[in-house]
C-alpha cells in the first residue's frame, strides 16, 4: 500500500469513528485512561520519548551487572552462556560479532531492552535507576561513553552511534 | 502382469528434463509409470511376488478405548520436533518442523515450529487482555471472550522465520536434514478477527504510520510494523486449524502478518500502540537487521520471499533401490501465489515443470509434485520456484553474491544471516543416500 493511500485509508477511518461511531463493529472494547496503560507503555523511541525519571553512570552499573548480568554474560561481560557485550570486533560480519559499538544505531534500543527483558530470568525486576546505571556500563564497555558520563532521558538519546547511517531500507514502498 | 503386452502399448513413459524427470501427466493417472517400467527396463526391479496374506493380532482382539484428545500412532513417534534447547536455559529455544515426513500444505498444530525468548508462557485466556493505544481516536481494552464475539475470518498461510534456512549462509554445505535447515516454517489455517476491525474501532490518527505490537511473554517482544499493513491483512489470530493457538504459537492470541518474516508475528500479544515513527527495539535495529558484503545492513526487510525445498527424497530418507519416486516439497511466497515450480534431477542442467497440488493460495504453502525414475546413479535434485508477481527464486550463487556467506561453516544452529530464499540442492549417491551440496 501506498503512503497516500495509507493517509487516505487512516484519514477515512478517523472521519468515520468520529462521525458515526463504527455502526458494524461489535464495539466490545473498553475505553481506558492513557495513565491505566502506564505500566505496560514501556516502548523507548529512538528519540528518547517514554524514558523515565531518573539517571546512572558506568560506574553504578559495573557492581549491578557483577551482581544480575555476569553470571551469563560473563565477567565484565565478555561473555558466557549469553552473548558477549563488549566491543568486540570493529565490524560485524556473516561470521558474527555484532557489538553494541559496530552495530546497533540506538543507544535508547539499549535502555528498552534491558528494561523490558533483562534479566532472563527476572524480567522487569530492575529499577528504572538500575537499569540507566547498566545502560550507562555498556556504553562505556562499549567505548560510546566516558567513564563518568551521567545517562539519563535527555544524554541517552544523545549518545553518537557509530553505525546509525549504515541501514538500507530493504522495501520502502512496504512503508 | 499377465496383460502386460496391452498395457504397455498404452505409452512409454514421457522423460521431461535429465535423468529421469517424468512429465508431470504421469500423476494424472494414465498409468504410465508402472506399466512403462517393464516395458522398458527402465526400473531395475522386477516385481517379486507378494508374500499370502494373514491375519495380525490387531486384526483378531478388540482395540484400546477411544482417547478423548487423540494423538498420532505409537509408530509415529518419530514424527516430532526437534528442539535446540529443551533444558529451557537461558537464551532462546527452538522446535523446528520434520518436513521430510510431512505431505500436506497444513503443518500439524503439535508439529508447528516454535521460538520462544523466555520459555512458552501459561497464560490464562480469563485474564489476558489486549489494549491499543497511542495515535487513536480512543484507546480500547478487549479481553478473549469479548474478541470471540468479534466477525472473523478463516485464511490458510504461512509463518516462516526470518532465520529459517540461515545454515545455507555457510561457505560450504552444512549436512543436516531439511528439518534443520528448512524446520522453521510452518503453515496453517489462522482463524481470528481482521486488526483493521479493531482499528475500526479506536480510530486512527492520521499521523499514525506504525504500529508497535508487544507480548505478554517475560521478554515483553516487541516490534514496529507499518500501520498499511495492519490495514490491509493483518489477524489477531485465535484459532489455528480450526482449535485454539497452541501456547507455541501465542496462546490466546497472535499478531498474524501473512507473508511477513516470523518475529514480527508477535506472540501472546498484549499491546499495539500507534505511532508517527518505528521503536527501533532489539529484534529489528539489531538481530533482524542483515548484514551484506559492503558493511552496510539491510533494515526492515519484512518480507518472506520466494521459496521452495524438496521435502522428499532429502537427506536421512534413503532410497532402497532404483525406479519410481515423488519428489515433492513446498513452495510459497510472502508477496502472493506459486505461479510455477521447475525441479531438476541433473543439478540445474535441465528442469521439468512440477505439478501444483491445489489449492494453491497467496502467502501459503503450496505443494508441488515431480514424478522421477530414479535410474540408481548419481543425481542432483532441486527445486525453484516462481510467484505470481514474476520474482524467481535465485539460485544461491547469485543469492550469495548479493548477501555474502561465511567464511567458515556455522554451527547448524547458528543465524549468520537471514532471509534466505535460494535453491537448495540433494544429491543422491549410488546407494541411495542423499546429502546436502551447493550445485
Amino acid at each position: 500500500m501506498s503512503m497516500r493511500k495509507v493517509a487516505l485509508c487512516s484519514a477515512v477511518l478517523f472521519a468515520l469513528t468520529v462521525g458515526a461511531l463504527a455502526a458494524e463493529t461489535p464495539n466490545l472494547g473498553k475505553p481506558i485512561d492513557p495513565k491505566d496503560i502506564a505500566p505496560w507503555d514501556i516502548s523507548i523511541m529512538p528519540d528518547g520519548t517514554g524514558l523515565p525519571p531518573g539517571s546512572g553512570t558506568p560506574a553504578q552499573g559495573a557492581p549491578i551487572f557483577a551482581q544480575k548480568c555476569a553470571a551469563c554474560h560473563g565477567d565484565k561481560g565478555t561473555g558466557g552462556i549469553a552473548a558477549s557485550v563488549t566491543a568486540g570486533p570493529s565490524r560485524a560480519t556473516l561470521d558474527g560479532g555484532k557489538t553494541i559499538a559496530n552495530f546497533w544505531p540506538y543507544a535508547t534500543t539499549v535502555f528498552d531492552f534491558i528494561r523490558r527483558a533483562m534479566p532472563y530470568n527476572r524480567p522487569h525486576s530492575l529499577t528504572d535507576q538500575e537499569v540507566y546505571a547498566l545502560t550507562a556500563y555498556l556504553l562505556s564497555l562499549n567505548n560510546l561513553i566516558g567513564p563518568n558520563d551521567v545517562m539519563n532521558a535527555q544524554t541517552l538519546p544523545k549518545v553518537k552511534m557509530p553505525n546509525r547511517d549504515n541501514f538500507i531500507i530493504r522495501f520502502p514502498e512496504r512503508i | 502382469m499377465a496383460h502386460g503386452s496391452e498395457t504397455n502399448q498404452l505409452t512409454e513413459p514421457e522423460f521431461v528434463a535429465g535423468n529421469g524427470l517424468l512429465h508431470r501427466r504421469a500423476l494424472l493417472g494414465r498409468g504410465i509409470v508402472f506399466a512403462g517400467a517393464v516395458s522398458t527396463g527402465l526400473g531395475a526391479v522386477t516385481a517379486a511376488a507378494a508374500e499370502p496374506l494373514s491375519d495380525a493380532p490387531w486384526s483378531l482382539n478388540v482395540g484400546t478405548p477411544i482417547p478423548a484428545y487423540q494423538t498420532p500412532s505409537r509408530f509415529e513417534a518419530h514424527v516430532v520436533r526437534t528442539r535446540d534447547n529443551p533444558d529451557n536455559v537461558p537464551r532462546n529455544s527452538r522446535a523446528r518442523t520434520p518436513h521430510q515426513m510431512l505431505k500436506g500444505i497444513i503443518t500439524p498444530n503439535g508439529l508447528h515450529f516454535t521460538i520462544c525468548h523466555g520459555g512458552v508462557p501459561d497464560i490464562d485466556p480469563a485474564q489476558h487482555r489486549l489494549v491499543i493505544h497511542g495515535l487513536v481516536r480512543r484507546p480500547l481494552v478487549y479481553t478473549v471472550e469479548a474478541l470471540d464475539r468479534y466477525p472473523m475470518v478463516s485464511r490458510i498461510g504461512f509463518v516462516e522465520c526470518g532465520g529459517n534456512s540461515a545454515p545455507l549462509f555457510s561457505n560450504q554445505p552444512i549436512q543436516a536434514d531439511v528439518q534443520a535447515l528448512h524446520g522453521l516454517t510452518s503453515c496453517s489455517e489462522w482463524t481470528g478477527v481482521l486488526l483493521s476491525t479493531l482499528l475500526e474501532e479506536t480510530g486512527i490518527d492520521p499521523k499514525a504510520k506504525w504500529m508497535i505490537a508487544e507480548g505478554a511473554d517475560s521478554p515483553h517482544l516487541s516490534r514496529s510494523v507499518p500501520v498499511a499493513k495492519g490495514l490491509d491483512d493483518a489477524m489477531i489470530a485465535m484459532y489455528q486449524n480450526g482449535e485454539r493457538i497452541q501456547p507455541g504459537q501465542g496462546y490466546p492470541m497472535r499478531l498474524w502478518l501473512p507473508g511477513y518474516e516470523g518475529n514480527m508475528n508477535v506472540k501472546y500479544l498484549r499491546r499495539i500502540k500507534l505511532t508517527e515513527e518505528p521503536a527501533m527495539s532489539y529484534y529489528e535495529s539489531r538481530t533482524y537487521s542483515q548484514i551484506l558484503p559492503n558493511g552496510k545492513a539491510y533494515r526492515f526487510y519484512f518480507l518472506q520471499e520466494v521459496k521452495s525445498f524438496i521435502s522428499s527424497p532429502s537427506p536421512g530418507l534413503k532410497l532402497k533401490e532404483p525406479g519410481y519416486y515423488e519428489i515433492t516439497g513446498v513452495a510459497y511466497s510472502g508477496t502472493g501465489r506459486i505461479a510455477k515450480v521447475m525441479v531438476s534431477a541433473d543439478g540445474g542442467k535441465s528442469w521439468g515443470e512440477a505439478a501444483l497440488q491445489a489449492p494453491i493460495l497467496p502467502k501459503a504453502f503450496t505443494r508441488f509434485r515431480m514424478p522421477w525414475r530414479w535410474n540408481g546413479g548419481p543425481a542432483i535434485l532441486q527445486s525453484r520456484a516462481w510467484d505470481e508477481g514474476g520474482n524467481a527464486q535465485p539460485t544461491r550463487a547469485q543469492f550469495v553474491a548479493l548477501r555474502g556467506e561465511t567464511t567458515k561453516p556455522p554451527a547448524v544452529t547458528d543465524f549468520p544471516s537471514q532471509h534466505f530464499n535460494a535453491i537448495t540442492s540433494w544429491a543422491v549417491d549410488a546407494k541411495g543416500d542423499l546429502r546436502h551440496v551447493y550445485a
